[in-house]
């Protein structure tokens, strides 16, 4: 017989247990949590979900009501090519599009400028003109589909171009619904795509904001994305704390405009990441839209509920995948959505296991979209609302992660606000300092990666997966496209809007109006932005932030 | 080289924004004490090799995640050839796929790092490689 009390002289399971363990965040974790751990981190929290603050969940019912919308991120090559993959994930059960841009249209070049050379159609759809857009979205129905146009830099004219494409094809806009991430701040951090200086980056941000919220209400101007924040070295509890700066900053923009709160606050919606600790996770979703509800409704005082709403997508989880035995990142892909799910999302999108290698092959993306769907139809996870509410570790981990959070955004207060620190690189140097340590632990072996630095096979077998080729000739008949396009467009009709762009810009007035115009005449992605680099000039990254760390 | 620090080029050329990697590397060279100038984003051939003249570096090193390394790296070796900088050490860095790294070898990229490469190799490389 063997039972524990058995067991004297043989304390080695007594010590494992009590080995310390501390997340991410920097959170201790105990062995075992109880009622009192709960009721010693905060007051009782018996908020209803669809209730502020929102702990459980935004709405009432969640997925009982209806499931969170896929949204796969997808485009390459062109528009063309582009739209045929839609379809077949449209084909395939997806709720909502992504759309993927290259290189060059998220940083503002024409697909024959020199800059683009090697990028064009690379890790996106090449974009030029209206035209691109007219062919993507060819035979979807933007009512039945909401589409979610992943670019920064250049987003306020792509939004100008997918509100045109949608007006042109007969929709109202006043009713149409889709999202734009629109986040410049964070690309500041992580992820570069960025264009013209910080205060006019911002500047930007508040005019797709205003204008939507006069002129298409029920689109959401921005994403703010603690997602490539927390891919760029930040803990789960910072991505969470930054973000919440970053939206502040909109919203305070916005507000300087004469915006009421309720106009526009509910329109705002955010992008988190889902790798890491399970617990950690879940905990920093639930606390997250707790504090948001507390920023928006007491804070700023907005008055309808939804206001407070923190309406997301989480996904990706692209820095927990690896190279390295590339079939487990199956595997972390489900525990990623079950996390996502447990988490409240209203959005998800993953990253497909192929991806740290290539664009991600269509069986790749079914594999994901099957991933999400399995938990809805199989596993039970649309069944019933927050289903660890209630648990004494997910409830104090909240507590303590809201802290956390606090913590975060009390570090960028200190720095001068979060504008000023992503101008002068404070927070891009203490996010690369953390990445630093992250990646010095995944050396020595004290932040575990399977496969990676432990459970490492003996001999490197070939990875199994299928490259997806760089079409030269999809590059070169964009090329051939876009001077179609401009041969057979009104040049003077793109002279005077891009005149009326330029005007608007020097006068400090909302550009959306003219960007409307410009886009409607064809004017190219180059041409405009030109156009405001001329007014606003351009980002100089500080590189010089760096001193020794070990 | 015992006389003086070796002294780092790190450049990110092209479009691609992924820049987590090339600042660890960053730091990783500075505190394996060598002398390290970052471009940060967005830097055209030109750039670079105008920025590796000025500073007179030893290690010109690129980090490329788009997958764009082969027509940047062909661009870039013409250019450093073109200015005299065929004698430095050239490495690379990023998502390069198994089938793309004799290719860039046999551009004269000596050190070629795909995603997941250890720090500590590529500050062993350098000390190996620097003549």
């Amino acid at each position: 017989m063997s039972t524990p009390s058995s067991r004297q002289g043989k304390p080695r399971a007594v010590n494992e247990s009590m080995r310390r363990v501390v997340n991410e965040s920097g959170i201790e974790i105990k062995p075992l949590y109880t009622a009192e751990d709960v009721a010693a981190t905060a007051p009782l929290d018996l908020s209803r979900p669809g209730e502020p603050p929102f702990t459980r969940g935004i709405h009432p019912l969640m997925y009982r009501h209806r499931p969170w919308t896929m949204r796969q991120y997808t485009g390459f090559a062109n528009a063309a090519d582009t739209n045929n993959r839609f379809k077949y994930l449209i084909a395939n059960g997806q709720t909502g599009l992504n759309v993927a841009f290259d290189l060059a249209t998220q940083c503002g070049y024409d697909s024959d400028a020199p800059e683009a050379m090697g990028e064009v159609g690379r890790v996106g759809m090449a974009v030029d003109t209206l035209r691109d857009f007219e062919i993507a979205f060819d035979g979807i129905d933007l009512d039945a589909i909401t589409v979610s146009l992943t670019v920064n830099g250049s987003a306020a004219i792509l939004i100008a171009m997918y509100l045109a494409m949608a007006e042109k094809r007969g929709y109202d806009i006043a009713g149409l619904r889709g999202t734009a991430q629109n986040d410049i701040l964070k690309e500041f951090i992580g992820r570069g795509t960025w264009i013209f200086p910080v205060g006019p980056s911002v500047k930007l941000v508040a005019d797709t904001i205003e204008y939507c919220a006069k002129v298409a209400p029920k689109y959401s101007p921005v994403s703010v994305c603690g997602y490539h924040i927390r891919e760029s070295g930040a803990t789960p509890a910072e991505e969470m704390g930054y973000a919440f700066s970053i939206a502040k900053a909109y919203t305070d923009a916005a507000l300087a405009r004469g915006l009421d709160i309720d106009e526009f606050a509910g329109r705002l919606s955010f992008n988190f990441n889902i790798f890491g600790n399970l617990f950690e996770q879940v905990a920093k979703f639930r606390a997250g839209r707790r504090h948001w509800a507390k920023i928006i409704l007491d804070q700023y005082g907005a008055k309808q509920p939804s206001s407070g709403w923190l309406r997301m997508i989480a996904g990706g989880g692209g820095f927990g995948l690896t190279i390295e035995q590339p079939e487990n990142n199956i595997m972390r892909g489900a525990y990623y959505a079950l996390i996502a799910a447990l988490g409240g999302a209203q959005t998800m999108a993953l990253c497909c296991y192929d991806e740290a290698y290539t664009i991600p092959t269509p069986k790749a993306q079914r594999l994901s979209l099957r991933t999400m769907q399995l938990l809805i139809e199989e596993i039970g996870l649309a069944d019933t609302v927050d289903p660890l509410g209630g648990s004494y570790y997910i409830e104090t981990l909240t507590n303590q992660m809201e802290e956390k959070i606090l913590e975060a955004m009390r570090w960028v207060d200190e720095q001068g606000g979060i504008v000023k620190a992503v101008a002068e690189g404070k927070i891009q140097a203490r996010v690369s300092e953390y990445a630093y340590k992250r990646q010095l632990a995944l050396e020595m072996g004290t932040l575990r990666k399977v496969g990676v630095n432990c459970y490492k096979d003996s001999e490197q077998e070939k990875p199994n997966v299928e490259l997806h080729p760089y079409e030269e000739m999809a590059a070169n008949e964009q090329i051939a496209n876009l001077r179609g396009t401009k041969a057979a467009r009104d040049n003077h009709a793109v002279e005077r809007t891009l005149e009326m762009v330029r005007d608007e810009a020097r006068a400090g007035r909302n550009v959306m109006p003219a960007l409307m115009q410009a886009v409607k005449a064809y004017a190219t992605v180059g041409e405009i932005t030109c156009t405001l680099v001329d007014v606003y000039g351009r980002f100089e990254e500080p590189t010089k932030l760096w001193r020794k760390v070990a | 080289m015992s006389e003086r620090n070796i002294k780092i080029l790190l450049a990110k050329p092209g479009l691609d924004g992924h820049d987590v990697g090339a600042k660890v590397v960053v730091q990783a060279l500075l505190d394996a004490g060598f002398d390290v100038t970052y471009t940060g984003l967005r830097q055209t051939p030109e750039a670079i090799v105008r920025a590796a003249r000025k500073e007179n570096v030893d290690v010109i090193g690129l980090s490329i995640l788009s997958g764009s390394h082969i027509p940047l790296c062909r661009k870039l070796r013409d250019l450093m050839i073109d200015d005299g900088l065929h004698d430095k050490l050239w490495i690379v860095g990023g998502n390069i796929p198994e089938s793309d790294r004799m290719v860039l070898k046999q551009l004269g990229y000596r050190g070629v790092f795909p995603t997941g490469s250890r720090t500590e190799d590529i500050v062993s490389f350098i000390r190996e490689n620097v003549r």
